[in-house]
């Protein structure tokens, strides 16, 4: 066992801290950091930077345009590029399909698509969830009819993120009614232009319109948009998800609320003093950051046994359960740091170009919005229930 | 506590006569609430000494948790209004629509009396007190009330009717009982957080009157109010004013708050006030503004109760009809256990907003902050755990502006945060440890 950072690992740290805050245009940072509205264009620019770079793909192998960096140097390159308040790299097309593509898809599939989703001209999303199928994901029910040289799919998805600015989504669909519910699910990659399919915004609590219902009436699929066999999808999409081993830890999140709290609380007073020279207000700081320290070293820890090969299996789920509950939590304090200004909230001026008024300044308007947001952390990807009990039942087993 | 139980009298068991009071248990019955037997007789603490084998019936521990026919009417009446009125789908037409809160649904309130509940009957009002008001907010918390109560409704008819001269009794009361005004509280300064005394909007003497300069944060419905209760600093110290909202040099701007209601930010610039608007005494009037506040934060506190009550029992039918993995995700024991602690959560919460009513008339000044402090206290952390878990058991549903849940979130995340969160109640707390 050898702690400590090697010198390869520092090295490679401080030439990704270089190059962010080099080439992390100045707009795009200012609305990251202040919890503003980040829009499609800023994260299309700034994958194109990255990728005009060869850092485009950090988790894809370097035959198919990506890095081959080990889960120890993607880690890095996450958290700094979070903490100095990049837009986070959109997973649906990067690390969701795109891996689905190398390992299942023809040749065409991922001549056709990986360069698109490299430079980010394709913007995917997932139709994974259905209203009625939440975490029971086996029990979906969008239907897709095999007709001569396409399928026609009916049906509808929910909480589908993003999908006002796809054009493609990678959907699971029932091909087949026969036996368990996992068998006879498919795969379809799906233009979101297609006639049927109509998009219909969902109003989160924090006034946002990230997520999205999406309707499917009798729209017409060509048979090159099916990924491996049909009726073999159930395999493809734990694949899929299972992919996404550690970033779902969120450490780069977490240290970017920590940095933004301290600052916050620097700049807000209590009876004249500093927030964060309070001792009670400090406690928490102190407490906060210290399982912050914890997360970090845990994954780190994880992520190195893993690679190792002596992963238990359930060290996402614990990494996730974590990371939710951290950055939950830094929003709660972030919005404590508000005060009685935690209340006013104007929506618009998430908008960067807002020029109107806020109650308790643009650095405080967002904070309660954000506590609310950071709540759905714990509940996508698979609620933290489901974790527990994955978790319970590798360790248990009974 | 009866001074004359002495130590040595320990008793050795107490025993609640439950069995007249309404069933507890299960939230898909609705709040658990003592209700009045039949024989109108009370709920009973009978205490048995082993001592002398003396059977003892401490009348001066009896505490009455039943409603008299008259409160019961009340509760009634308004949780009707609340359940026609407030129907979430209606509300949130109407929240689309709007945006803060409707004239017609004010004046239905009004034609109700609910703005005369704290108004003495001789001033047209019901002459209700601290209970009732705990009875009526936590109707309204049920519903998601947006038509700003607490200012109006509560905190200037008592603050008026016990501090006020006859002249101003006379000249504001009644006008608050028929809804025809509405007042609002300035508690807050932009620099002050939560901190009371951290005044400096000053009052000068000029002409027979004061000039009010300053700024006040967060005035709830602070845009359209017609009168405003504001502290400033004088050389004799903090004294109460109530300020013309239409006055010159008064400057409010509204905002939209998080749960879809309004607050302002009030700039007073050279304000003329006379001196028949001072409430109480010349340089007495931060204990009446903390005896404000108190008020405030007993009915913040039952206004948690009645959301977070609704909001449990809205979660626990999620609970029993949300299907997963082929059976309710209610037969879940991990979830079922969550719905337990928001239970319990919400009993807490309702204890001691129960406390805060008892004290909120109190002459002693301890009893009646440490109730209201401690009700609000709990109030935030109840309400923040009941607005988490309620939405974690919701999933990405309890996320969406289409639910109930996430409204009911939105307004116990701004309890909390009104006039001192939690941790700004609890740190208040030591002064009477």
């Amino acid at each position: 066992m050898d702690l400590g950072p090697t010198s390869e690992e520092d090295a490679f740290r401080r030439e990704v801290r270089e190059f962010v805050a080099a080439r992390l245009p100045d707009d795009i940072r200012r609305k990251v950091l202040g919890f503003l509205r980040v829009e499609r264009e800023d994260y299309v620019r700034w994958q194109r930077i990255l990728a005009e770079h060869g850092w485009g793909a950090p988790g894809w192998p370097v035959a198919h345009g990506g890095c081959g960096w080990n889960a120890v140097r993607r880690n890095i390159f996450e958290e700094e590029c979070f903490v100095a308040g990049a837009p986070r790299q959109m997973p649906f097309g990067l690390s969701m399909i795109a891996p689905v593509l190398m390992k299942f898809g023809t040749p065409a599939q991922q001549q056709r698509f990986l360069p698109r989703i490299l430079t980010m001209d394709d913007w995917w999303c997932q139709g994974y969830s259905e209203p009625g199928a939440g975490s029971d994901l086996a029990s979906l029910k969008t239907r897709a009819v095999r007709r001569g040289d396409h399928y026609v799919v009916s049906g509808q998805k929910t909480w589908t993120s993003f999908a006002q600015w796809a054009n493609w989504m990678f959907a699971l669909v029932r091909t087949g009614t026969d036996g368990k519910p996992q068998q006879g699910i498919s795969l379809l990659l799906i233009r979101m232009d297609s006639p049927g399919i109509t998009v219909r915004p969902i109003k989160t609590l924090d006034g946002g319109f990230d997520i999205n219902e999406v309707f499917l009436e009798d729209v017409r699929v060509p048979l090159d948009g099916l990924i491996g066999e049909q009726d073999a999808g159930w395999t493809i999409a734990k694949y899929l998800l299972g992919h996404e081993r550690t970033a779902i830890a969120g450490l780069g999140m977490c240290k970017r609320l920590l940095r933004r709290l301290k600052e916050v609380a620097r700049s807000q007073t209590k009876r004249g003093r500093p927030l964060i020279d309070d001792p009670r207000f400090r406690d928490k700081l102190s407490k906060i950051e210290i399982d912050v320290h914890a997360h970090e070293w845990a994954l780190a820890r994880l992520v190195s046994l893993e690679q190792a090969g002596q992963g238990l299996g359930a060290e996402p789920s614990m990494l996730k359960i974590r990371g939710s509950e951290i950055q939950a939590e830094l929003g709660e304090l972030l919005m404590e740091c508000a005060g009685p200004y935690a209340v006013p909230h104007v929506e618009d001026a998430l908008s960067p170009d807002h020029a109107g008024a806020t109650a308790g300044g643009a650095e405080l308007n967002p904070l309660t919005g954000l506590y609310l947001d950071l709540r759905k952390v714990a509940i996508y990807g698979g609620t933290n229930e489901i974790q527990r009990g994955l978790i319970g039942k590798a360790i248990v087993g009974a | 506590m009866d001074p004359t139980l002495q130590r040595g009298d320990r008793p050795v068991w107490a025993r609640l006569r439950f069995d007249q009071m309404a069933p507890s248990g299960a939230c898909a019955k609705g709040p658990i609430r003592p209700v009045l037997a039949p024989s109108r007789s009370r709920p009973i603490i009978t205490i048995w000494s082993n001592r002398n084998a003396t059977y003892f019936q401490l009348t001066t521990l009896e505490m009455d948790f039943t409603l008299d026919d008259e409160q019961r009417m009340l509760a009634d009446t308004v949780g009707r209004f609340v359940a026609a009125e407030y129907e979430f789908e209606a509300r949130r037409k109407r929240l689309a629509k709007n945006g803060g809160f409707s004239q017609e649904l004010w004046d239905t309130l009004a034609g109700m009396g609910l703005f005369g509940l704290n108004v003495p009957v001789e001033h047209g009002g019901i002459g209700g007190g601290p209970v009732e008001t705990l009875m009526v907010m936590e109707q309204l918390g049920r519903g998601l009330v947006l038509e700003p109560y607490i200012d109006t409704g509560v905190v200037a008819p008592r603050l008026i009717a016990r501090f006020g001269s006859a002249a101003q009794r006379s000249r504001w009361l009644p006008c608050i009982a028929d809804g025809s005004q509405r007042f609002a509280l300035a508690a807050l300064e932009p620099q002050a957080r939560y901190d009371l005394n951290d005044i400096r909007t000053g009052a000068e003497r000029r002409d027979g009157g004061f000039v009010l300069d300053g700024a006040k944060c967060v005035v709830p419905h602070g845009d359209s109010a017609h009168w405003l209760i504001v502290p400033a600093r004088s050389a004799e110290g903090v004294t109460l004013f109530i300020v013309d909202a239409a006055a010159a040099g008064v400057h409010a701007q509204g905002f939209p708050t998080i749960d879809h209601r309004r607050v302002a930010e009030l700039r007073l610039d050279q304000v003329r006030v006379a001196d028949d608007q001072v409430i109480g005494a010349v340089g007495a009037g931060y204990p009446l503004l903390e005896w404000a506040v108190d008020q405030a934060l007993a009915a913040l506190a039952a206004e948690a109760v009645g959301a977070m009550d609704r909001l449990t029992e809205l979660t626990c039918e999620h609970l029993r009809t949300r299907m997963q993995f082929g059976k309710p995700i209610g037969s879940f024991q991990s979830l079922q256990h969550r719905a337990a602690d928001m239970r319990i959560a919400v009993e807490q919460a309702r204890a001691l907003a129960l406390m805060a009513a008892a004290g909120a008339d109190a002459d002693d000044r301890a009893q009646r902050r440490r109730g209201a402090i401690a009700a609000k206290a709990m109030a935030g952390r109840s309400g923040r755990f009941v607005g988490q878990q309620a939405t974690q058991l919701h999933g990405g549903m309890g996320m969406t502006d289409e639910m109930a849940c996430g409204h009911y979130f939105k307004r116990l995340t701004a309890i909390d945060m009104t006039l001192g969160n939690t941790e700004h109640q609890v740190e208040a707390y030591g002064e009477f440890l």
